[in-house]
């Protein structure tokens, strides 16, 4: 008796996986799921739902002797105030390059850190400051300006 | 048994056993007997758990002060005492925006040794920045990155990077002006891929910037928050990722078969001095094992005592405690003459002017002056990527273990570096002096300015030039010795330039005493 050769398994019918193969793989792919679920949890950990930052609002009084083109600002804030005849605006003072805190002067802004420059209108004269100084939202009720550092409105809009 | 004889005699047993306990503790902590003779030198080495990174052996090429000048030895000697200088701040140092400028302060003036120490701690921060790239100047001038250590090369590379970030979170702890900027200025790097997105008009979809600078703060101002997140990272994140990057670096220079060295090595060292490499065993072996399957290299000779090599223990460990006894020594001198700066309570209304990162991120500003995300993000992520490269594309045997390849090499890399030296030096000349597209072209797109600026130029001439390497010299270790040697170079550059040509407003000035007072 000669012993037959099994037919060769073509790649329809496949050996079937032995059963501690399936366990160890199971074992391990249920492992590596866990693993990452875990990690996304522990993922969202750093990201706080509420940010712990200063209130974005203040209030702000204009001293009467500023003038037109002059530049207020209040302490403890990043924005300059300015008032005119058409009405006041505020622009943030936070460089748009890399946060440092520009000074308002006779020929608009100028960054301290890597020397970008600012027109009056905030927008970019020269440096590596990549956008204009964001114009931030004034609203005026009885002679107090709010001041919202958290929204910017289109340049040029000033209140009366 | 006679219960009364029984309990004298263990009595007197446990009185013997107390008076060889000191004895006993001894020769289990030796168990291959004191280490005096080569061979308990070589079971010692072998049996304690911190000795055994190294191999019972040491070639004799890897000891000529050549090979490796001791600067992985200095690299690890710094941080051992970052960590231990480190450690003792600690105990002094508070992470909160209130305290933690006081207690600087209270460290550097009132608490005994406190100067000394926080003075030791940045000194050695700064000796292990300079050790960890002169080492990999070394490891890839040597060829040290070639089969089999491709992958050590990398291991090199997140050790490089940990280490930079360590000494950047360090920065900020003090919480004085010079911190709080160069917080202010890191964190807005890492929100700058926003002038990408910003340009293409996405970042209200998606904004990988701002979830950097978000992770990094945990707020939206450098605040509490920030400082408690570096100094988290300060002390424990990165100094767990350097210990365990450091584990693996070790790890596999043993399992690579040690340093490296000339494939005529042997008859290189034979040709000079034969007499040192005197018979160590007594009974010399008859044949000696190689655990070819598992340690890369090459099988020793069978019937020959192993060759050229000498006892790890004294001769490597001499010459290692002589490099660490060195780092400690300049750290603790340099800490004796120079203290470490402390500025004003940090001022979020007032920027620092010039506000400057540390020295070695200051060829970082220089490029972020032009374009925030090519020189802070963009070209940093292309040089990393470059470097980890180079062991996958040079794949070429000539020459390794030979400082620049052998002959011709010398001039390869000297060649270069009048290249890399100059171009930056043009380059930055020519933005200095005739300003830059936004000063000629007030409307002109920020994505173009992004992509053409002074820092990109550079990348690509230097680019170019090791591409022309390759092709001049036919090979790809010419480019990549090019490539290197202007890397440096331009890194030299540009550190120099913005640590002594960058005033206030970061206007180029030829010499701090032209700065404008006030």
């Amino acid at each position: 008796m000669t012993l037959q050769p099994k037919p060769p398994r073509s790649r329809l019918d496949p050996e079937p996986m032995p059963r501690r193969d399936w366990l160890g793989l199971s074992g391990l792919w249920s492992m590596g799921g866990a693993l990452l679920f875990g990690m996304f949890g522990m993922l969202k950990l750093p990201k706080a739902a509420v940010l712990a930052s200063p209130s974005k609002k203040f209030k702000v009084t204009l001293p009467e002797t500023l003038a037109a083109g002059e530049a207020f600002v209040p302490s403890g804030r990043s924005v300059a105030v300015f008032r005119d005849a058409e009405g006041v605006h505020a622009i943030s003072t936070i460089c748009t390059h890399l946060g440092c805190v520009v000074k308002p002067g006779a020929e608009g802004f100028e960054c301290p850190c890597h020397g970008s420059r600012f027109h009056h209108d905030g927008s970019v004269s020269r440096g590596p400051a990549p956008r204009a100084l964001p114009w931030l939202k004034v609203s005026v009720s009885g002679g107090i300006l709010t001041v919202d550092e958290g929204t910017t409105v289109p340049s040029g809009t000033k209140v009366a | 048994m006679n219960p009364a004889s029984f309990h004298k005699d263990a009595l007197r047993e446990f009185v013997d056993n107390l008076k060889t306990v000191p004895r006993r503790v001894y020769e289990t902590a030796f168990r291959g007997g004191p280490p005096t003779t080569d061979r308990t030198r070589s079971t010692f080495v072998f049996g304690n758990v911190f000795l055994h990174l190294h191999a019972v052996r040491t070639h004799r090429w890897s000891l000529r002060w050549t090979t490796t000048v001791g600067l992985g030895i200095m690299s690890v000697s710094a941080f051992l005492i970052t960590l231990v200088t480190g450690v003792m701040l600690m105990f002094y140092y508070k992470p909160f925006p209130e305290a933690a400028y006081g207690s600087i302060k209270d460290i550097h003036f009132v608490v005994p040794t406190g100067r000394l120490i926080r003075n030791i701690h940045r000194w050695a921060a700064n000796i292990m920045v300079v050790a960890v790239i002169l080492h990999m100047a070394r490891a890839f001038y040597t060829a040290a990155y070639r089969r089999p250590r491709e992958y050590n090369w990398l291991i090199g590379l997140g050790l490089l990077v940990v280490t930079l970030g360590l000494s950047f979170t360090g920065y900020l702890l003090p919480w004085d002006q010079l911190a709080y900027w160069a917080i202010t200025i890191g964190a807005n790097i890492a929100q700058s891929p926003r002038e990408i997105t910003d340009a293409l008009g996405i970042t209200q979809y998606f904004d990988p910037g701002g979830l950097q600078r978000l992770l990094l703060l945990g707020s939206d101002t450098v605040g509490a928050e920030a400082l408690i997140r570096f100094y988290l990272l300060h002390v424990m994140i990165l100094p767990l990722a350097l210990a365990a990057l450091m584990g693996v670096h070790f790890w596999r220079i043993r399992k690579d078969g040690g340093m490296v060295r000339p494939a005529d090595a042997d008859e290189r060292l034979n040709r000079v001095r034969n007499e040192e490499t005197y018979p160590v065993f007594t009974e010399a072996p008859a044949k000696t094992y190689h655990l070819a399957a598992i340690v890369r290299g090459k099988t020793s000779v069978v019937g020959r005592g192993p060759e050229n090599t000498v006892p790890s223990m004294p001769h490597l460990f001499y010459a290692e405690l002589g490099v660490m006894m060195l780092t400690l020594l300049v750290c603790v001198a340099l800490a004796l003459v120079s203290d470490a700066p402390l500025k004003e309570l940090a001022n979020p209304s007032v920027p620092e002017n010039p506000a400057k990162a540390p020295w070695y991120f200051l060829g970082l500003q220089e490029m972020v002056s032009f374009s925030a995300f090519m020189g802070g993000i963009g070209i940093p992520s292309i040089v990393l990527l470059g470097l980890g490269l180079i062991p996958y594309l040079d794949r070429e045997t000539e020459g390794t273990g030979e400082w620049f390849g052998g002959p011709g090499g010398w001039r390869l890399v000297r060649f270069s570096m009048v290249i890399g030296f100059c171009t930056p030096i043009l380059i930055e000349s020519f933005a200095i002096r005739f300003g830059w597209l936004r000063e000629w072209f007030p409307k002109i797109p920020q994505l173009i300015i992004t992509c053409v600026n002074p820092a990109t130029i550079l990348t690509t001439v230097y680019a170019l030039f090791s591409i022309w390497c390759i092709r001049r010299y036919q090979s790809a270790r010419a480019g990549a010795l090019g490539l290197f040697t202007c890397f440096l170079c331009g890194f030299l550059v540009l550190t120099v330039i913005g640590t002594y040509f960058r005033g206030p407003n970061w206007v180029f000035y030829l010499s701090p005493s032209d700065w404008p007072k006030h």
